[in-house]
């Protein structure tokens, strides 16, 4: 059973963090139509900030503030020289552009940072455990990780839904010409929203950075995840890619953890043992799958689309 | 027709004659290297192709066609790791799979449109890799060693690299010929419109799912035949091959030719490959210029070589 509540908090922790990703990826499509797979470089990018920064300030702390910040200013400058040129473009020139931003950076950070991967190590106050219930520990990151991404969570909520920006935003999704006839700088607003996402990405890979090693390519396959999350959840729909973080948080985790086992009360363990992982990775595709021929706009289609 | 002796014509016509002319340029200067960098640039101009068929023409943005190749080429690995090296059976089988596996999930994805048909398609080629790397017996991650080539009792050697080599050019050429037949015809007009306007074309009383669920199975059936060649190419066969980078790299080559053009996905696999190589020789950080390539060739070509050819204004898609 604490077995099992461990593994829900490892499924909520991978939930937030394919939502940090999620929550750009949607934004950028829900308001610039704007199909954008170098999403996950810019993770990469924040994540190889946080660690050179913390060593440089030595303090994890300042390093991701600063490695934030940093990662906002790259993906404001991505959207002012390359895709502000795509807005309105088919989705098949933003599939082909980005993919060409990828190889450039993935490129760009082995010139600047080498072949070899980096490591950010926690300050020693992160790395105890805590008690959450009787008997079950769990380490003091993992779940600071979960909190700040809910915290992100209602801000971004805040953001969009209670503030002046917000509002701006919103109407910009559903009119662009109206808002810059009104006097709105549509494309000051643009370069925003995209720096937001850029920033809410690179915020994904420093948390993440302590966890696994920072290395080129590393944002590629939480990606296509965070794809499958916005599909999911509907295109263009904050809330229903939080919804659908969560659920593919869950389902990857407790599949990893518990199908093998499954399996095994089915049919041979020999047989389970192969099925198994392969089974268990292509379960949030299947899912996938499942989802969009039941409802091809995804479970929380955009109101406005 | 207007005029053959244009631009355009001067090229592919070229191209074909310098693919002919490969295997004696490599066998005078004795570079075995350029037959083998050759082979696989037909090979993968054929999987272009197939994708050209469904992209260019009938405007499905598939980003899994990599998988194609990856099950065509596995059905080679596992039959020649299980005994079975008749290409007689392995061939028609690499295909039948090919074809079955492109019906289900395009049964699946033309449900969708736009950016969901990206991605669903994109979600099943990534299933089909992790079911790869799952797979034990044959090399997971590491991949499989095919040690004998299709055995097609005598009538062809593969093993031979010169034979090899035209039996792929001739499949390539049969493929455009085949995709020229396909769009001119009724089939293709019907997979066109349907791209144009598919609202219009169901309400004419085309059932244009259907059409364009076959035109799927088509182009992925092809796809798997490149699939077949690329493994008995390289003599290896690894979930690499269905790396999503792998897809991203087709849709490449196919615009960078020219989309709906018949000779531009092979004229896009040339440049491709040929710049690639080139570049990796010039500095090993050639992806920084490849990189932001593919976003000029978005913003300011958008018709591929094709287009830049033919002249401006004059592209399709």
């Amino acid at each position: 059973m604490i077995y099992f509540i461990e593994q829900c908090l490892n499924g909520l922790q991978l939930g937030m963090l394919l939502f940090l990703l999620a929550a750009g990826l949607t934004l950028v499509f829900g308001i610039m139509d704007l199909v954008n797979l170098a999403h996950g470089s810019l993770y990469m990018i924040g994540a190889y900030f946080a660690a050179t920064f913390a060593a440089w300030t030595d303090s994890f702390v300042l390093g991701g503030v600063l490695a934030l910040l940093a990662t906002l200013l790259v993906g404001m400058a991505i959207e002012v020289i390359a895709m502000r040129r795509l807005y309105g473009r088919d989705h098949l020139d933003h599939v082909l552009g980005t993919f060409g931003l990828i190889l450039f950076f993935n490129e760009l950070v082995r010139l600047i940072w080498g072949p070899a991967g980096m490591t950010l190590s926690l300050p020693m106050w992160l790395l105890s455990a805590i008690e959450i219930l009787p008997g079950l520990y769990y380490p003091l990151y993992r779940t600071v990780i979960i909190l700040m991404a809910l915290l992100v969570a209602v801000l971004l909520y805040v953001l969009v839904m209670r503030t002046r920006i917000g509002m701006l935003i919103r109407a910009g999704a559903s009119n662009r010409e109206m808002v810059g006839a009104l006097g709105i700088n549509i494309q000051l607003l643009y370069t925003l929203v995209f720096g937001l996402g850029a920033a809410l990405a690179g915020f994904a890979g420093l948390m993440q950075a302590p966890i696994l090693t920072v290395q080129i390519g590393m944002g590629e396959n939480i990606l296509i995840v965070a794809f499958v999350v916005i599909v999911i959840g509907g295109i263009g729909s904050v809330r229903g890619a939080f919804i659908a973080s969560v659920f593919v948080g869950m389902v990857d985790t407790l599949g990893r953890a518990f199908l093998p086992d499954i399996l095994k009360l089915m049919m041979t363990p020999a047989a389970a043992s192969t099925l198994g992982p392969a089974l268990s990775s292509m379960l949030i595709y299947l899912l996938m799958a499942v989802i969009l021929v039941v409802r091809p706009e995804g479970l929380f289609p955009a109101a406005n689309r | 027709m207007k005029h053959w002796l244009t631009p355009k014509n001067f090229v592919n016509a070229a191209i074909v004659l310098a693919l002919v002319l490969v295997p004696l340029y490599a066998w005078m200067v004795g570079n075995s290297f350029v037959l083998s960098l050759s082979t696989r640039i037909i090979i993968l101009a054929l999987a272009a192709v197939s994708l050209n068929l469904i992209l260019g023409y009938g405007g499905m943005v598939s980003f899994g066609h990599a998988a194609y190749l990856g099950v065509g080429g596995y059905v080679i690995g596992i039959l020649a790791k299980e005994g079975v090296t008749s290409g007689f059976v392995q061939w028609p089988l690499a295909l039948a799979v090919s074809a079955l596996f492109a019906l289900i999930v395009g049964a699946l994805c033309l449900r969708t449109r736009g950016v969901y048909f990206i991605m669903i398609t994109l979600a099943f080629a990534q299933m089909i890799y992790y079911i790869a790397v799952g797979l034990d017996r044959y090399g997971a991650d590491d991949g499989l060693t095919i040690y004998r080539r299709s055995q097609f009792a005598g009538l062809i050697d593969l093993s031979n690299k010169v034979v090899f080599y035209y039996l792929c050019l001739a499949l390539l050429l049969a493929a455009i010929y085949l995709v020229w037949r396909l769009v001119n015809s009724r089939f293709g007009m019907v997979v066109q419109g349907a791209r144009s306007n598919d609202r219009r074309m169901r309400a004419i009383g085309f059932p244009t799912f259907r059409y364009r669920l076959a035109c799927f199975v088509i182009a992925g059936t092809m796809c798997g035949l490149a699939g077949a060649l690329l493994a008995n190419h390289t003599d290896f066969i690894s979930p690499a091959v269905m790396h999503w980078t792998r897809s991203g790299d087709l849709i490449v080559m196919v615009v960078l030719g020219g989309m709906g053009s018949l000779f531009g996905p092979l004229v896009g696999a040339v440049a491709l490959l040929v710049l690639e190589e080139a570049l990796s020789r010039i500095t090993e950080y050639w992806q920084i210029i490849i990189g932001p390539l593919f976003l000029l060739v978005v913003l300011f070509a958008r018709g591929g070589i094709d287009g830049l050819l033919t002249g401006a204004g004059a592209h399709r898609g």
